[in-house]
């Protein structure tokens, strides 16, 4: 504990005010800590932000919060972190998803917050492949077992599903949410991870704040200050000072020095590394590669009003799913997701959103997009919006002749919110589940601890708070 | 505070840690865990609430007395019998 009524020292320092660095922070403030975030942003969130531009408010991660649960459930990760940062289910307050569709080829599955819709789908389109993909049900771990000790939490996914599921489509089909919403590995992915994301997807389903993202991070921010929480921004950390294998502070981009018993950076793995002063050369090749683009469509009316009621839309071009950056190419549409924050079940006093919107997801390659000219930029933003609408109304109704405003984000944009190598949405693939680093007292939270999505962030934050800073000294 | 007292301070950060649990019909010799949703990051928090709230220090071999109502108040009763109930 802190001794020092320094005006700059701090018990704990933590880096990044996103999901996992703030609710993090009102556990520690909460416990009468001396808590400061740094965010090099100008801004709160990290992935999980929001803008206003044109008199329109846009999120800049989210498309749907996984791991629904409805008021008064009390297992899983939001009853979980609901409690544990003592608030109120109407707080966060999820409308629950209409639906949502898996679309290949040839072939559809929908699925919503109830699994027997997905299970009811397979039965009809794969027949043969129920009992599989129940006895998959039956194999998956449980969030208890995700601390990464059991040995089947690093096994391949696709080798596991291929021990049920005899139908390798179906197999790319389940693959396809779950990697799009939560996997940092190409191609593959961690038996744990899959079982997480499974979870969140599958099991507990999707909903989203009417309000959006900004509702939740003003409630994160309101708890905090209200422990005494201090937030700075504009204050990126551009070194950790380590003195005898500890870290003692850190310095900020504009040169002041901080000090703190112990860190907590959700900066990512080697960009934390990166900023201790006792290291010199970082392993990069172990970063995360893959990148999206956005493009937001305004609408002129309700996406249901032309016969589109999917929350998302999963879709796939050929039978084969491609989870990989693309190499030579700025973006990859021929996967995607498709987003209509209005195929929501928002209450009556809430309405309607005040305008249509489309979002769709691609591939995207950070370092081509950093290469363009400021010109070339902004005309490849047009272009691959484009593209990926082209791609996208293959499976769903075409929606080009109602758009009234768009707007694009690529992993330029992604990388200036959260600052992780590459842009890469979901870290590095090889996570620290243990929170851990070479320094006794620095820890890690947030995407590349282990778990993703903005339920996943905060439980980070709150189990790495518990763990590794709060326990009595 | 007596062990009266000390039942109702746990009550309180009960009702704290889970605002949704019912707490009326907890019977105090039936485990926690038996009864409500409690699972081990709960009873983090109701070791951090009695420090914070009474600087009661609890080592962590000694979770496991917090195992019911009962075990709890007896076992907070010799440290907890000279706080003054504010």
């Amino acid at each position: 504990m802190s001794a020092s009524t320094d005006g700059n020292h701090y018990d704990t320092i933590i880096i990044g005010a996103g999901m996992s660095g703030l609710a993090a922070g009102i556990r520690l403030a909460h416990f009468d800590q001396r808590v400061c975030v740094l965010e090099r942003h100008y801004t709160i969130g990290g992935l999980n932000s929001f803008y206003r531009m044109g008199g329109r408010d846009y999120d800049v991660g989210l498309h749907a919060m996984t791991n629904f649960a409805r008021r008064g459930q009390k297992k899983g990760p939001l009853a979980k972190l609901i409690r544990q940062l003592r608030f109120r289910w109407e707080d966060f307050k999820l409308a629950e998803q209409i639906g949502s569709s898996i679309r290949f080829p040839g072939v559809s599955l929908d699925f919503t917050n109830d699994i027997e819709l997905l299970e009811s789908q397979i039965a009809a389109e794969f027949p043969g492949q129920a009992d599989g993909f129940r006895m998959l049900c039956d194999s998956l771990l449980d969030y208890s077992d995700m601390d990464g000790d059991d040995p089947r939490f690093m096994r391949s996914a696709r080798e596991v599903m291929a021990e049920h599921i005899t139908e390798p489509l179906l197999i790319e089909m389940l693959l396809c949410p779950l990697m799009w919403y939560g996997n940092a590995r190409e191609n593959d992915m961690d038996f744990g991870q899959f079982c997480i994301m499974f979870r969140a997807c599958y099991l507990e389903g999707f909903g989203r704040p009417y309000k959006g993202v900004r509702m939740i991070l003003k409630n994160l921010v309101r708890k905090f200050r209200g422990l005494g929480g201090e937030l700075k921004l504009r204050s990126g950390v551009s070194s950790i000072h380590v003195d005898n294998d500890r870290a003692v502070g850190v310095v900020l981009d504009n040169g002041t020095e901080l000090t703190a018993d112990r860190i907590l950076s959700s900066a990512g793995n080697i960009e934390t590394l990166r900023m201790c002063d006792d290291i010199t050369e970082v392993d990069v090749a172990a970063a995360g590669k893959l990148s999206f683009i956005e493009s937001i469509s305004i609408l002129d009316r309700m996406p249901q009003k032309f016969g589109f009621d999917r929350t998302i839309v999963f879709y796939n071009d050929s039978e084969t799913f491609h989870w990989k950056r693309p190499e030579d190419q700025l973006c990859d549409s021929r996967t995607g997701v498709i987003c209509s924050p209005n195929n929501y079940i928002y209450d009556e006093d809430e309405g309607e959103l005040p305008d249509g919107v489309i979002r769709i997801t691609t591939l995207a390659n950070h370092d081509h997009w950093c290469d363009l000219s400021d010109d070339r930029y902004r005309g490849e933003k047009v272009r691959q919006y484009d593209d990926a609408v082209a791609s996208s109304v293959r499976f769903m109704p075409d929606f080009r002749q109602y758009v009234i405003d768009t707007d694009v984000f690529t992993p330029k944009t992604i990388r200036r919110f959260t600052w992780h190598d590459n842009g890469a949405v979901y870290g590095a693939p090889d996570k620290q589940l243990d929170g851990t680093t070479h320094l006794p007292n620095v820890f890690l939270c947030g995407t590349d601890q282990g778990f993703v999505g903005i339920v996943g962030a905060i439980v980070s934050g709150i189990s790495m708070a518990n763990r590794h800073c709060l326990q009595p000294t | 505070m007596t062990p009266a007292e000390i039942r109702d301070e746990i009550l309180d950060i009960l009702e704290d840690i889970s605002p949704d649990e019912d707490l009326d019909g907890l019977k105090d010799d039936v485990a926690f865990r038996d009864q409500l949703e409690l699972d081990s990051m709960d009873f983090l928090d109701i070791v951090m609430e009695l420090r914070k709230r009474h600087r009661v220090q609890i080592p962590e071999e000694e979770y496991g007395a917090l195992a019911s109502m009962a075990t709890t108040v007896e076992y907070l009763e010799p440290k907890m019998k000279d706080i003054v109930k504010s």
